[in-house]
């Protein structure tokens, strides 16, 4: 059995098309997992994305909490014998797979994006070293658990007329000891990076949260429209939202091009641009990394040189 | 209250060497590092000691020479190390088995502190696989925390959301980055820290037959050639370069 679980329902429709690939490849069926209030027509749309079965696993906790998830995702292993389990990689699913992984003595790969079937093993493939290699995972025992990052497989064609069961399921667990007493939304922008064409990141060489104004000219003036940053800048400074944060722990980017403004070029950054097709790197600073990863850069600053450079790019388009 | 600071040797990403064929990270004579967020994790703990005094004890799976490492976490002040001299081949699994066993050995323990991820693999797997191995809960990328006498209160960053979490003890958290800025240790304290005991265990006094469950095969290698094209004379003529190989490249617009 495959199993696959997220709490965002455009990551299950995602790794269906894993899942089915998988269960072709071991005669085995595909499980989508419900966590929470039974909902029927969710459980269709997962059929409908390739789903064999829906798995319904009713609770009464209203919140995510790892511990509980976790007793109860077990509870569902154990029922239905599954042998593969996929898990949306948010951070909600990240600390829910490993705890997982803990209690069932089960191998778990973090964050992969390229799953296959070699002589009856499940081989899973991930980033390592901060995107300096990509280590080629062999899983030695059953459960494997996997979980995939977005946009890292595109949903198979949606079927409406695809039948499944649809099973629902009362499942007790463990109350935690720990208990939630605040969630607060973190303002979003709304920026979707992941499918920019072209971006243009600041990064701490900026002095202020008003100058990112430049940015937003020199993007505009690109028809990109899409700003991205390094970690500091949303973490810490917290000038943009998180959904413009790009690099090891934020966004995975492939524009066709990158503008890094104001920004060293640390590895961490890098890696989560490094697909891009051009980069351009602006910095004051001529030994700054990051001109080692960009195609084209400018050495000065960033003050003088974007209003330049959105003032000369407007005029080459005209 | 006593605190256990997980951390990890790892191999600084930063000075890789590649071969220059077959593109593969050389991971030998690479140097070594205490993964950057354990370092915060360190100093969440010393912040919490200062509060509520106790004792703090940094454990670490890995090679012999990761005493080196863990003495930097002695003179940043912690009183302990226990070092579990790890095998070869090791996994996530066989990991935090042995970490859970280090932590049964230590004995009493309100709060074990994680990083959020390590810096050379980034999985953020040894937290929570710990915290399920103990039976413990976990509050994971807190980047606020508040440790009272009976119970702690964290900020977590959720990505979408921010959770206020709340747990009695003992409870297993992992940090961000943003959570502090770790200090450096004094001279006095570089040195004072040769006193401080640093225990070491076999893997095998732990725990009898723990095998990997995931297997690295290999390690793949990916290019990243650029153009490396610099301009820096005047800027006028800079930008105006820059703007006609953008166009030549065909990612100005449409
Ligand atoms: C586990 C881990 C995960 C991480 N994940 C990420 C991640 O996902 N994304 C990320 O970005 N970082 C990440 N980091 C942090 C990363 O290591 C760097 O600290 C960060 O990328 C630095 O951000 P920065 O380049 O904006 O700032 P800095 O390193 O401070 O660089 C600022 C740059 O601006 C230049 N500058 C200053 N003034 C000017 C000027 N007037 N004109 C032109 N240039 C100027 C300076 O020369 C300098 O190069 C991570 C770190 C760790 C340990
Ligand atoms: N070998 C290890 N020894 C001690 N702590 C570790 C080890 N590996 C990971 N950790 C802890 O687990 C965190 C997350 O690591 P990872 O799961 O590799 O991303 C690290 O920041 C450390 O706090």
């Amino acid at each position: 059995m495959v199993l696959v679980y997220s709490d965002n329902k455009k990551l299950v429709f995602e790794m269906l098309n894993v899942a089915v690939e998988l269960g072709k490849n071991t005669k085995k069926e595909v499980i989508a997992v419900i966590i929470g209030k039974s909902d029927e027509s969710l459980a269709r749309e997962y059929i409908s994305y390739g789903a064999d079965n829906v798995f319904i696993a009713e609770t009464n906790f209203e919140t995510f909490k790892a511990e509980e998830y976790t007793d109860i995702l077990s509870k569902v292993v154990e029922e239905t014998g599954a042998d593969t389990i996929l898990i949306g990689s948010n951070k909600n699913g990240k600390e829910l797979s490993a705890r997982l992984g803990g209690i069932l003595n089960a191998g778990c790969v973090v964050d992969s994006n390229n799953i296959y079937i070699k002589d009856n093993n499940i081989f899973a493939e991930r980033v390592v070293y901060s995107g300096n290699a990509i280590a080629i995972l062999k899983f030695n025992s059953k459960p494997a658990i996997i979980t995939i990052p977005p946009k890292a497989f595109d949903p198979l064609k949606k079927d409406e007329k695809r039948k499944g069961e649809i099973t629902k399921k009362k499942i007790e667990a463990e109350k935690s000891q720990s208990k939630i007493l605040k969630v607060q939304e973190l303002k979003s922008e709304g920026v979707n990076v992941e499918d920019a064409e072209i971006i243009v990141s600041c990064g701490r060489g900026f002095k202020n949260k008003e100058d990112i104004k430049l940015v937003n000219d020199l993007a505009d003036v690109l028809k990109g429209k899409t700003v991205g940053c390094s970690r500091p800048i949303a973490a810490d400074l917290k000038w943009l939202s998180e959904d413009h944060w790009i690099g090891l722990s934020g966004h995975k980017v492939k524009p066709k091009l990158y503008i890094a403004a104001g920004i060293s070029g640390q590895i961490q950054h890098i890696a989560g641009m490094r697909d891009s097709g051009i980069i351009v790197a602006i910095n004051k600073d001529p030994e700054a990394l990051i001109f080692k990863s960009a195609d084209y850069g400018i050495v000065g600053d960033l003050y003088e040189v974007i209003p330049k450079l959105t003032a000369a790019v407007k005029e080459k388009m005209g | 209250m006593n605190i256990i600071v997980c951390a990890k040797q790892v191999v600084d990403v930063s000075e890789m060497k590649f071969d220059s064929s077959t593109k593969k990270p050389i991971l030998q004579g690479v140097s070594q590092k205490i993964s950057d967020i354990d370092k915060n994790a360190m100093e969440e703990a010393i912040k919490i000691k200062d509060k509520h005094g106790g004792k703090i004890t940094v454990l670490t799976v890995g090679p012999a020479n990761a005493k080196e490492r863990i003495k930097e976490l002695l003179a940043m002040g912690a009183d302990e190390g226990v070092l579990v001299v790890a095998l070869d081949n090791i996994d996530y699994h066989m990991t935090a088995t042995l970490l859970a066993e280090a932590v049964k050995k230590i004995g009493e323990y309100d709060m074990i502190l994680c990083g959020e991820a390590s810096v050379d693999l980034f999985s953020g797997q040894i937290g929570p696989r710990l915290a399920g191995l103990l039976k413990i809960p976990q509050i994971t990328y807190a980047m606020k925390v508040t440790a009272e006498k009976n119970s702690v209160t964290a900020e977590q960053n959720m990505g979408k959301n921010v959770v206020t979490s709340e747990s009695t003890y003992p409870a297993l958290i992992t940090v961000t980055k943003e959570i502090n800025e770790p200090r450096l240790p004094s001279l006095m304290q570089i040195l004072g820290a040769a006193n401080k005991p640093i225990n070491e265990y076999t893997a095998e006094t732990l725990v009898k037959d723990v095998k990997p469950v995931v297997e690295t095969i290999d390690l793949k290698g990916v290019s990243m050639e650029r153009k490396n094209v610099i301009y820096k004379n005047d800027l006028d003529e800079s930008v105006e370069q820059l703007v006609n190989s953008l166009a030549k490249e065909g990612v100005l617009g449409g």
